[in-house]
């Protein structure tokens, strides 16, 4: 019986995008493909502990959709004539050629996570549809309330039917645009769950990293070809290699320099730093980096030493000033800053940090970089008053436990 | 399907003028390559009237529909077979008109 729940459960994380995007390019409507493969997933509750697991759980979970949503569209078209629903019952389509890059899982992702939906919609879109999670946990995942995130969804897909948004492959040259897309999507999914952002939630989100990260194999898997892709894939199982260093027993974020290195998943971080070499490899091929490999490389830079002293930070500092020439955005300058910090010395990094004022002063990455070189160069009370303001701005219980212990611990 | 591509205009940061050679030569290229329905520039707001006779009597007023500091300043219909051929077609036209474009679906009947 335990056997029977646990394939069921397997079936769900491995066949779920796989069914609704067959159901999808068959009969073309969002609405039908998820709702008949979540009746296919209730048969096979209510059915494999009785007939057995059938041999291939997928093609059988495909098969009984398939079904579920022909009862489906002849319930509700009644009335339609008979040439249009036979059209439907019949897949006379021979199954399209699936070359390297063609695959039904990959369509359904760029219609998603199509720029002319909102972010929001994309990310609930892409959980829902391709990670198969339920309204209730997307809801609770990014705190909003369920009635909110059905009615994004529902707004979603009644844009791509009105305004007919296409379920296939983007052409070659919009790919690398719609690309980006899709990893901004799965890379916001993942950064939620890796620094959930609300007083209510865990402060490390498991599911969402791990959905994230599982999202990001299969585009991968899809596009192997892709540095970005594979850059953004490294970045995040380098980052999720310290997961479970980064809160303490006592529930603080735990920063880099204070982690137990010993904890971090060794497997993690060989698969990571095997992507980035290969990214390396292609660098050096001439192919020029974009932004989530040069912070896959940083974080090879940090994930390869056992000892926090032995970081090579001219290295991180060199990879962040790469990274500035491609994104100028304040938050990097500021995260440059806190590796300058390391290599030139607290006043020189606290000078780049106070240049970052008037765009930075809402964020509490800002005042608390601020609020640690000012300690490191003895200025306790100044250091206070920006601990004072980092904790009000920050949202993560893990981290504001962390900042107030810091805050403290001034003389 | 046909879309309703809207060419906006904004008081405070209008786009430059003299457009319509290339606007006429890119309309060209739309009936060429079968996109086009119709097109047409619109007068200015302030020719605009509104009428409501929903009451007991009709009511004239002068202006547009709404005051805003961006108004319509003319549209396409465009028959296209999806959302990606027309937003990579209004993607072009922002470009030509030196303008925003809206693209917003016709109910599909």
């Amino acid at each position: 019986m335990v056997d029977v729940e646990e394939a069921v459960t397997r079936a769900h994380h491995d066949e779920w995008a796989r069914v609704v995007a067959a159901l999808t390019r068959r009969f073309g409507d969002l609405d039908i493909a998820e709702e008949a493969a979540a009746e296919a997933f209730a048969t096979a509750v209510e059915r494999w502990p009785a007939d057995g697991v059938p041999p291939n759980p997928g093609a059988w979970l495909t098969t009984t959709a398939n079904r579920k949503a022909i009862d489906r569209i002849r319930r509700e078209n009644k009335r339609d004539d008979k040439q249009k629903e036979a059209r439907m019952v019949y897949d006379d389509d021979p199954p399209e050629p699936l070359g390297a890059i063609d695959d039904d899982r990959l369509r359904l992702i760029f219609t998603c996570c199509h720029p002319a939906l909102a972010m929001h919609a994309r990310v609930a879109l892409t959980l829902r549809m391709l990670g198969g999670l339920t309204v209730p946990e997307i809801a609770r995942a990014f705190l909003v309330t369920e009635t909110t995130l059905e009615q994004r969804i529902t707004r979603a897909k009644a844009k791509i039917k009105a305004a007919r948004i296409p379920y296939r492959m983007p052409a070659a040259e919009d790919l690398p645009a719609r690309v980006t897309g899709v990893l901004a999507v799965l890379y916001l999914v993942f950064n939620e769950g890796y620094l959930a952002s609300g007083p209510g939630t865990d402060p490390v989100r498991h599911d969402l990293t791990a959905e994230a990260i599982r999202l990001t194999r299969l585009i991968r898997a899809l596009l192997p070809q892709d540095g970005e892709v594979a850059g953004l894939l490294a970045l995040m199982l380098l980052t999720e290699a310290r997961r479970t260093a980064r809160v303490s027993a006592g529930g603080e974020l735990v920063t880099l320099d204070e982690q137990d290195r010993g904890a971090w998943d060794a497997a993690l971080i060989a698969e990571g730093h095997r992507l980035v070499r290969e990214r390396l490899a292609a660098a050096a091929a001439g192919i020029a980096p974009g932004r989530y490999q040069i912070l896959a490389a940083i974080n090879a830079v940090h994930t390869s030493v056992r000892d926090i002293r032995d970081t090579d930070w001219a290295q991180v500092v060199a990879l962040y000033d790469q990274l500035v020439r491609l994104d100028p955005s304040p938050i990097i300058a500021l995260n440059r800053a806190i590796a300058v910090a390391e290599l030139d010395g607290p006043e020189v990094a606290l000078a780049a940090v106070d240049r970052l004022a008037d765009t930075l002063a809402g964020y509490h990455a800002y005042h608390a970089t601020r609020a640690d070189l000012l300690r490191r160069l003895g200025q306790s009370q100044q250091s206070r008053a920006a601990y004072d303001k980092a904790i009000e701005l920050a949202g993560n219980t893990a981290e504001t436990a962390s900042l107030a212990r810091r805050r403290d611990q001034l003389r | 399907m046909q879309y309703l591509v809207s060419v906006i205009d904004d008081r405070t940061n209008p786009g430059s003028t003299d457009r319509e050679p290339a606007i006429s030569a890119f309309n060209e290229r739309l009936i060429a390559e079968g996109y086009w329905v119709f097109a047409g520039g619109l007068a200015d707001t302030g020719a605009a009237t509104v009428i409501d006779n929903r009451g007991e009597q009709a009511v004239f007023s002068d202006g547009p529909f709404v005051e805003s500091k961006e108004y319509l300043a003319g549209v396409w219909v465009w028959e296209a077979p999806d959302l990606d051929v027309a937003l990579k077609l209004a993607t072009e036209a922002s470009k030509i008109c030196d303008r925003k474009i809206e693209v917003r679906p016709f109910l599909a009947e």
